[in-house]
């Protein structure tokens, strides 16, 4: 009757044991770390930098505790906060700027825990610090945008047309021109609605649709002809779409900037963005990196100053007056004028393509209607001279190239040559998209901890377990003497259980959390005490021990599962309705019912049967102190 | 050791009238001052700034207020939070000034002041985002409600399903009229236990119904109000000590938790008392009263057969 088989004991000894190893990584404690990553996201670090790492730590006598190194990154742990902090300062200097060196904590739980996936818990920012964003994109500035961008493109192709118009202007959601004769209307339109179908010049890389491209429609009046266009290429669903995809790329790019180890960078909703940056302190900093909006300068070169005797002394610290001193790809010095001519604001989009004439890899630059007027205007003045593409990046400024300009560029699109090969074309073109947010972004909710707050966080829902657990002890084994210690070891293996899910799953834990691991204890409880007091009623009834054990458990069973059902129903509410710390609650909510169940019901019957299953006959069991009612 | 040496059923059922009144006014209090008072919202519902700063030495909160009223700010609480070192500032959305803006502006501002300060924490939330939270908070609400109920009338029968849900709502209005009346500050982490009490509480109702349920097979000839009486009284052993056990955590926290977890625990505890109460004299005798007896509860009981 109250036997279980081997194979059950063997799966409780099982779980437990397996428990017990995704548990231990939480025990091993953290080491001070620098973490070096690539700044681009899908590059690898390869032996050289390991190498580089390692020489300027030797070099600044710099003491580590180990080394790892991965494709995607390398750390290096250290014994003190300090060195941690001198060798940051150490590596950035002798890697330069294509790397991220950024602080860590690293788990100190040996390799092979962490080749299993048995990793520490991983805790939210509200115990471990640092800043949490909620960033809304500007939709009305969306339409806008792109139609702008529209016009532009309509502008350049009636251009190549010798098709004349003017006033041409964006209305509402829609362009506006105006023409002098029918005849010049009518061919405007022929020429924009066949550029509709197949890879528009009309924004993007998109399909066009099966419907129609754009809508037209004419007023007539006087001797004025009016065409407006609606542009219908994409629907605001995509351009949403691609606006999130661009800024998350943006936001991506420019966290590396900050030097952030671990951050997360989501989309949330159809157009929001969450970035959670661990361990970031500087707010001001965060904030003002990731709300930047232009990072791409086009300048004229100093042409006239630019004779290597004034580059000489202007790099030695005399620079002529209106300029600044900057230097190429491959590390040639230029004069560059201040005055800025166009920024990334004016850029739509560039892309990596061939040049058709060399076969020679290039990037395409799409300006906007303002940037293109802007740009042929300055082309025409100055054919002969270099015009400079400067990147700005984390007050760093580096050419990217500095082409010759051999005729007046009108249309907005610009081709910029001179680049190695079909990857750095694909990167440029990636980090010049990065460099502009393609809608602008407002924070709409910011959650700041500072790293005490977060210990003491820590410390006061590990405090609140702590003390809970032990007072259900007293209460649970005073109460119910042997069964009470049954129920105890059930609630212990209930919370290893608990932790260990929480590490397996790598699911975030925060003070709520916490808080939940603490309640499902108290909560938990319930499932023995039903069980307990259903084994004394029982006895009290007059049922032999045996039959009063099996008995109880078998009648608790179906109210266990009717009361933790209930609980579970409000656990899975409040991770569909709930966000942020309320999620990390509903997490701990769900899994702790789930644990209980199992080491309630599971765990403290194969504890009970375990001692009393072999025997033949019990004359009394220790449950406590039974008082018989006499039974009206 | 064994608390309740009960000879006889507690004949808890004569006293519903009573009761019936106590939980009626009661309710209805709390609805009036969720009416009249109205919940003290946090700045997760209704949008706007917290910020936590810690001084090396006690705060001067005047000083505080007066430099941030020079600053434009005038509409800032500013209060003490646990120690007299720590303070709180709030403050609601300020118009042409982003969210962004206004706390790294009250940090650099007070920095000005007193370079040592630390800023433990900042709460920021856009008015939309508060009406986004506060909006999906009902609805959690309203989802759990209806989600219990499904399921109790499943796993029992409709009578008990309304009884226990309206033993349960009666809950939570009772802990949002404590928070109401003594103008608690509600904010998403009480919402949490808020519903963490819905899901917990019903579990008093459920055990309480199953031993009616059960004693209605085995007391055949007794009343249906000596059937409940019965079923509270067997059960009173447990309820005390699940709850006792619960309690003691949530004293635990109330104690070790800190000021986040301060009104979190309150409302837990608000709500494990009343649960308490509300399933036995609230649920039970609206079970009677709705007309739960012997032959309605026997067509959907699967256990029996066991």
């Amino acid at each position: 009757m109250n036997h279980y088989s081997s194979w059950k004991y063997i799966l409780i000894l099982l779980t437990i044991g397996l428990s017990l190893l995704y548990v231990t990584p939480n025990f091993y404690g953290e080491s001070f770390a620098v973490q070096v990553m690539p700044v681009k996201a899908g590059e690898t670090v390869d032996r050289s930098t390991l190498k580089l790492v390692e020489a300027s730590l030797e070099k600044a006598n710099i003491q580590n505790t180990g080394i790892t190194f991965e494709d995607t990154d390398i750390k290096i742990k250290f014994k003190e906060a300090t060195d941690q902090l001198n060798a940051k300062q150490v590596i950035e200097k002798s890697l330069g700027s294509k790397f991220v060196v950024a602080l860590n904590l690293i788990s100190n739980s040996p390799d092979w825990l962490s080749n299993l996936g048995a990793l520490p818990m991983y805790l939210g920012l509200d115990l471990r610090g640092g800043v949490h964003f909620l960033m809304q994109l500007d939709l009305s500035k969306l339409s806008e945008k792109k139609n702008d961008g529209f016009l532009a493109n309509v502008r350049k192709e009636l251009q190549k047309e010798n098709i004349k118009y003017y006033d041409s202007k964006v209305v509402n959601n829609y362009v506006q021109l105006k023409f002098k004769s029918e005849d010049a209307l009518n061919e405007a339109k022929n020429i924009i609605r066949a550029q509709g179908s197949g890879r528009s010049i009309f924004g993007g890389n998109a399909p066009a649709k099966e419907t129609e491209a754009f809508n037209f429609s004419e007023i007539k009046n006087n001797n004025e002809f009016i065409l407006k266009i609606k542009n219908n290429q994409y629907t605001d669903e995509e351009n949403v779409n691609f606006a999130l995809k661009q800024n998350l790329e943006t936001l991506h790019n420019r966290v590396n900037e900050l030097g952030v180890a671990e951050p997360i960078i989501q989309q949330q909703g159809k157009d929001r963005i969450v970035v959670q940056l661990p361990g970031v302190q500087d707010t001001a900093k965060a904030k003002e990196i990731i709300g930047r909006t232009a990072i791409l300068e086009m300048r004229m070169v100093d042409e006239d100053r630019s004779d290597p005797a004034t580059i000489e002394k202007a790099e030695n610290g005399q620079l002529p007056p209106g300029t600044e001193l900057y230097y190429d790809r491959s590390g040639n010095p230029l004069l560059v004028k201040k005055e800025v001519i166009l920024t990334g604001e004016r850029l739509e989009d560039a892309s990596p393509g061939v040049d058709q004439m060399t076969g020679q890899s290039v990037v395409y630059l799409d300006l906007d209607s303002i940037g293109t007027n802007i740009f042929k205007e300055v082309t025409r003045k100055n054919i002969g001279k270099r015009i400079a593409l400067l990147l700005i990046e984390k007050n760093y400024t580096e050419v990217i190239t500095a082409p010759k300009i051999k005729s007046e560029i009108g249309g907005g699109n610009v081709m910029i040559t001179g680049m190695e090969n079909a990857q750095e074309s694909t990167d440029i073109s990636l980090l010049l998209r990065a460099g502009s947010l393609s809608v602008p972004m407002e924070i709409v909710e910011e959650r700041t901890v500072g790293p005490s707050m977060g210990k003491e966080n820590i410390a006061r829902g590990v405090n609140s377990t702590m003390w809970g657990f032990a007072a259900i002890v007293v209460l649970m084994v005073s109460y119910y003497m042997f069964f009470g210690v049954v129920s105890v070891i059930g609630l212990s293996v209930n919370l290893l259980f608990l932790t260990a899910l929480l590490s397996a799953l790598q699911a975030t834990l925060t003070l709520p959390g916490l808080a939940a691991i603490a309640i499902t204890i108290g909560m938990a409880i319930d499932a023995n005490v039903l069980i307990n007091e259903r084994i004394r009623d029982e006895i009290r009834n007059g049922m032999p021990p045996q039959k009063s054990i099996s008995q109880g458990y078998e009648k608790a069973w179906g109210t266990i599962l009717d009361s933790n059902i209930t609980t579970m129903i409000a656990g899975l509410a409040l991770f569909m309705f709930g966000s942020g710390p309320i999620k990390g609650f509903a997490v701990v909510l769900v899994l702790g019912i789930l644990t209980s169940v199992f080491s309630a019901i599971f765990v403290s019957r194969g504890i009970v049967n375990y001692i009393y299953g072999n025997k033949r006959t019990i004359k009394k069991i220790s449950i406590g102190e039974i008082f018989k009612v006499e039974n009206n | 050791m064994e608390i309740f040496r009960v000879k006889t059923d507690i004949p808890f059922m004569k006293f519903r009238k009573i009761s019936a009144i106590i939980s009626t006014s009661i309710f209805i209090a709390s609805i009036l001052f969720l009416v009249f008072r109205g919940l003290n919202l946090g700045v997760d519902f209704t949008g706007g700034t917290l910020m936590e700063v810690s001084y090396p030495q006690a705060a001067n909160l005047e000083e505080i207020r007066s430099t941030l009223k020079q600053i434009d700010l005038p509409e800032a609480q500013v209060q003490n939070f646990g120690t007299n070192s720590d303070v709180l500032i709030r403050l609601p959305v300020v118009e042409n000034l982003s969210l962004a803006d206004l706390s790294e502006k009250i940090a650099l501002t007070l920095k000005q002041s007193d370079p040592a300060l630390k800023i433990e924490r900042v709460e920021s939330v856009g008015s939309q985002v508060g009406d986004e939270l506060y909006e999906d908070g009902a609805l959690a609400i309203l989802f759990v409600a209806i989600g219990i109920m499904l399921y109790l009338w499943l796993r029992f029968e409709w009578r008990f399903a309304v009884a226990a849900i309206v033993a349960n709502m009666h809950d939570v209005v009772i802990i949002l009229g404590f928070f109401a009346f003594f103008q608690w500050e509600f904010n998403l982490t009480v919402l949490a236990a808020v519903l963490a009490v819905l899901g917990y509480s019903v579990n008093e109702s459920v055990v309480v119904f199953d031993r009616v349920r059960e004693n209605f097979r085995v007391m055949r000839k007794s009343s249906v109000t000596e059937v409940v009486n019965n079923a509270i009284t067997r059960t009173m052993s447990r309820t005390i000590m699940t709850h006792l056990s619960t309690q003691t955590v949530v004293i635990c926290m109330l104690i070790f938790g800190g000021e986040i977890l301060h009104n979190f625990s309150i409302a837990l505890t608000i709500g494990i008392l009343f649960g308490i109460y509300s399933s036995i004299m609230v649920g039970c005798p609206l079970a009677i009263w709705l007309g739960t007896n012997q032959s309605n509860l026997a067509v959907v009981d699967v256990k029996a057969e066991k």
